[in-house]
């Protein structure tokens, strides 16, 4: 029988290992072990590879380089019914080098930590830089930004999930599972752990050096109930937000005492009444809200978007052109505020400083339900230069450059992107006492919009018809249909303070080639007026 | 491209010495190594555009039923040996699972010659200039705007076990993608190319045919949505059909939770599911495909028909569901080609007396798995047919589609083509299809 303990001695086994070998790598990974509160120091060795390689871009000829260094290792647990699936752990090191020539950027990434490596990847950088002058239309102008010569930053995690057994985190997917397995018809469990432990080590050529860590942890569980007869499958998943958090999060969760409900969702969608295609109110709960904001919100602010630089794959944004957009285009209502940060604590887009080295300030993108400002990068936010000026803000990048590791050149991100609390402390129950013909949804479901973010269509996980202010009964095949703009500005109700809760994101596409982003969405519940409701059932 | 992929010797010497460090019951180790490079450009300039080179190995250690899997790509000797015993100590402290199979033994492989030197050796000013084939055009007119993304590459994936297996596959891929947006923003057009070789790439070709589609598809008019005679481009149909093997395992249409369920008990296999004129294969060696010949277990990947005119022939075993329910088992599908027919796009059109054309489709997400029911959108070029002719461009549609409802609307079926961007990705080969009913729900006013 292992216990915790067995699993804490093979990790120092390993790590004594390290320690003999001397190599750079090795000097690496020995200060990549679990960071100490005040956030991560970097080693010499790693801030040595740093200065090489921008000493190499520099001489190749870069006017801007930045080089990040970093580790990431991934801990997942997968499980089905009573028995493991699969644990993995992964880990992948290397450095990143972007330059920017004469206005023409370059990048290029190895895995290879030795100082004639990083020097290489440099100066390949440059060369691509060179080689891509011939397409140049205009040169790339990055905005200026304060640098910050020696600065860490961690996340808000009490407990490393690296600190913890496999076998506890078996035990506890196995004994959620269980919970949900009891349940009359749930034929089927699923449960995971993803786990991510993120460590960057940056430097740019305006001086600032900085290391960072970050954990971020998700469990998820889905139970499926099959009839009887063979007839009908319905699933439930949890709706377990993935946050910035450690194993202290994973527990928190209660995966164990919340799973028999969840399995109980799934086997009552079976016998649920198939709801009748209309108009409705619609009730919405944060963890089904949070992905409706992602989708028609958070991405059309994009300001690369806007301009077309997403154009051959994600798309372009119908919040465009920006000064059409500005202060001009209504939202939603009056009390509609829309937050863009990277500031809330244990959300995951959450972090000290961006990936070209800027400290994110706090913004409002819908203000008053006025469109008001976009996310940006350091070669973003001198496009809107004019309407900083009128407004009597600085020009300044928001810091939403990121980069989803050491391999991947670093662009526009989403930061968390937030519905805030209205002034009136309602509930989604208060939001369900006012609605006298509606359907409330809980949890995220189907989930599509179209490359200018207008029109999309949402599932969810449990559907409630709600007659003269009181919860009906379950509905069943349950999808919206909407216009963006028409959609929030039918928005007459939402809630207050005490209803705020984050929802997110792991796995966010963007870019070619694409690249994975974690991002949060913090809201409160909100009432949507006169809704088009589809049946999304059919027979095969 | 700097540096290069792993060749066999170089892998199965780095794989051999990996189990050398091995004290499991049993071990099985991959290792994957590739080397990438792209171009992106967008607003009609180059944006971004950088190189990347990467190794990393995989090593599972079992004891008994127990097993875990440990990855890095550090390749020191230290470090193999440190994810070695890694693995080990996991897979110690793992429960033992239930499902647990033997590996296999030594096993025997299609030849596949996907790796091309024309691909491996290009430099970034090469693709600087294939840029330049799109972005010439673009910025000599005024109503223009390019962006998009080329990509090249070369992978070398290996795999060895402690039973003698040995397996390795290289390839190279080199995909464009173009989208050319008019500059009033009421038009837009797509096209690409995909192919291992880079020479088998017509820059101009794409260039033309996405410049095409964005000047004709300006100033859209909206129509109602609803149930239409629609003709999808080889593109459009790859995002839809390519989903029907997703739901293709065993497994899950025997335990009632697939569109494969047979209410009675068991699954579909065997029975007539769509049109008669539907078959779908993977095929490593198809001159189309050439994907790799083995799964991640090593289980060797051959030439399989799933379904054979309209019949459902074969879903995907595991190997753990295979033995238990007596079958052979298949590993999932590499590849996927539905082969079609001779009729050309242009015949398709003239003989549809009203109708919608569809470039390709976008963000598309399962609704219901019961029955692969998918919504999305139309996007980059959607038009009404009208007497055999493209009479008008449309406003775009959001879609509520099965690809079981669609191929058993069929009428009317081209030639099939290597598809360079569904949203799922992979080696994808598909036909022009003209089918009835297909149905829209409600429009979208993007461009």
């Amino acid at each position: 029988m292992t216990d915790r303990r067995d699993f804490l001695k093979v990790a120092g086994v390993t790590t004594a290992m390290l320690a003999a070998d001397g190599t750079l790598r090795e000097a690496l990974a020995k200060v990549m072990r679990p960071p100490r509160p005040a956030g991560p120091t970097m080693d010499p060795a790693t801030r040595e590879l740093l200065m090489e390689a921008l000493n190499a871009a520099k001489l190749a000829g870069a006017g801007y380089a930045d080089v990040r260094i970093g580790r990431q290792r991934q801990n997942f647990v997968f499980t089905r019914e009573h028995q493991i699936q699969n644990v993995v752990d992964t880990d992948t090191m290397g450095c990143g080098v972007r330059a920017l020539v004469d206005g023409t950027w370059g990048f290029a990434a190895t895995q290879q930590l030795t100082k004639d490596a990083v020097a290489g990847a440099a100066r390949e950088a440059v060369a691509i830089a060179k080689a891509n002058r011939i397409a140049r239309d205009r040169p790339v102008e990055l905005l200026p930004s304060p640098n910050y010569p020696d600065v860490s930053w961690q996340s808000a995690f009490k407990v490393d999930p690296w600190t913890i057994s496999v076998e506890e985190k078996a035990d506890l997917l196995l004994r959620a599972n269980a919970e949900a397995l009891k349940v009359e018809n749930v034929k089927f469990v699923n449960s995971a752990l993803f786990l991510v432990k993120d460590e960057r080590n940056f430097a740019n050529t305006d001086g600032s050096v900085i290391a960072q860590v970050f954990i971020r942890s998700f469990p998820t569980l889905t139970a499926t109930a099959v009839a009887a007869d063979r007839s009908d499958f319905q699933r439930r998943s949890a709706d377990i937000a993935p946050m910035g958090r450690g194993w202290e999060y994973v527990l928190d969760s209660d995966l164990v005492g919340r799973a028999g409900g969840w399995g109980e969702d799934a086997a009552r969608k079976l016998s649920a009444k198939p709801v009748e295609v209309g108009r409705y109110d619609l009730v919405l709960h944060p963890s089904h809200l949070w992905l409706t904001i992602h989708e028609s919100i958070g991405h059309p602010t994009e300001l690369d978007r806007a301009m077309g630089y997403e154009a051959n794959y994600a798309g372009t944004s119908f919040v465009a052109p920006p000064e059409k957009m500005l202060g001009k285009l209504k939202y939603g209502p009056e009390f509609m505020n829309i937050q863009g940060d990277r500031s809330q604590e244990g959300a995951i887009s959450t972090i000290g400083y961006d990936d070209e080295g800027v400290k994110p300030d706090d913004f409002l993108i819908i203000k008053n339900g006025i469109f008001n400002d976009y996310q940006t990068t350091r070669e973003q936010a001198g496009w809107l230069k004019w309407w900083y000026d009128q407004q009597g803000r600085p020009t300044r990048s928001h810091g939403c450059s990121y980069s989803q590791g050491w391999s991947d050149v670093q662009f526009q991100r989403m930061p968390n992107v937030s519905l805030l609390p209205g002034a009136e402390d309602h509930s989604f129950d208060d939001l369900i006492a006012a609605t006298d013909n509606g359907i409330a949804i809980e949890g995220d479901g189907s989930f599509s919009i179209d490359q200018q973010r207008y029109n999309a269509q949402f599932g969810g996980q449990v559907f409630y018809e709600i007659k003269g202010g009181k919860k009906v009964g379950m509905l069943k095949d349950v999808a919206y249909q909407m216009r963006t703009p028409d959609f929030w500005n039918s928005m007459d109700m939402i809630g207050g303070k005490s209803s705020y809760q984050m929802g997110g994101s792991f796995f966010d596409g963007k870019g070619q080639p694409g690249q994975s982003n974690g991002v949060s969405h913090g809201a409160v519940p909100a009432r949507f007026r006169q809704i088009n409701v589809l049946n999304t059932g059919r027979k095969a | 491209m700097s540096g290069s992929i792993l060749s066999r010797d170089e892998a199965q010497a780095l794989l051999q010495r990996l189990m050398g460090f091995s004290k499991a019951e049993r071990v099985q180790v991959s290792v994957n190594s590739s080397i990438r490079a792209n171009t992106r450009f967008a607003a009609n300039q180059l944006s971004t555009s950088g190189s990347v080179q990467n190794t990393g190995v995989v090593i599972q250690s079992w004891f008994g039923a127990r097993h875990a899997v440990t990855t890095t790509n550090d390749l020191s000797e230290a470090s193999l040996r440190r994810a070695v015993e890694s693995s080990e100590a996991l897979a110690r402290l793992a429960p033992e699972d239930p499902e647990d199979m033997p590996l296999l033994g030594p096993q025997t492989y299609l030849p596949v010659h996907a790796y091309f030197d024309s691909t491996a050796n290009l430099s970034p000013a090469d693709r600087a200039q294939a840029a330049m084939s799109a972005l010439a055009q673009t910025r000599s007119s005024s109503d223009l705007m390019a962006a998009g993304f080329i990509v090249t590459g070369g992978t070398a994936a290996a795999l060895a076990n402690s039973a003698g297996l040995f397996a390795y596959h290289a390839n190279t891929g080199a995909n464009y993608t173009l989208t050319v947006r008019t500059s009033d923003g009421t038009g837009s057009g797509w096209a690409g190319a995909d192919h291992p070789d880079w020479t088998q790439l017509d820059f101009k070709a794409v260039g033309e045919r996405a410049i095409q589609k964005a000047r004709a598809s300006r100033n859209p008019v909206a129509i109602e949505p609803g149930r239409y005679t629609v003709v999808l481009e080889p593109q459009a149909v790859g995002d839809l059909v390519q989903l029907v093997l997703f739901y293709g395992d065993a497994r899950s249409a025997d335990e009632g939770r697939s569109p494969f369920v047979k209410e009675s008990g068991g699954n579909k296999i065997g029975e007539k599911i769509l049109d008669q004129r539907v078959t779908m294969v993977s095929d490593p060696q198809d001159p189309q495909l050439l994907s790799q010949p083995f799964d991640g277990q090593g289980l060797p990947l051959n030439r399989r028909e799933w379904i054979k005119d309209g019949v459902l022939q074969q879903l995907s075993y595991t190997r753990f569901w295979a033995k238990k329910q007596g079958k052979e088992p298949t590993g999932g599908p590499g590849s996927v080609k539905v082969p079609g027919g001779t009729a050309s796009l242009d015949s398709l059109i003239a003989s549809t007396e009203r109708g919608v054309l569809l470039t390709r489709l976008w963000y598309l997400r399962e609704v219901d798995p019961r029955t692969i029911l998918y919504t999305g959108l139309t996007r980059d070029g959607t038009f009404l047919i009208e007497n055999g002719k493209i009479s008008k461009a449309l406003r775009n549609f959001r879609f509520n589609e099965s690809p079981l409802f669609i191929l058993n609307n069929l009428d009317g079926m081209g030639r099939a083509e290597r598809l360079a961007g569904t949203e799922a990705g992979g080696d994808v080969v598909m036909p022009v299809l003209k089918v009835k009913d297909f149905n829209f729900t409600s429009l979208s006013e993007a461009v």
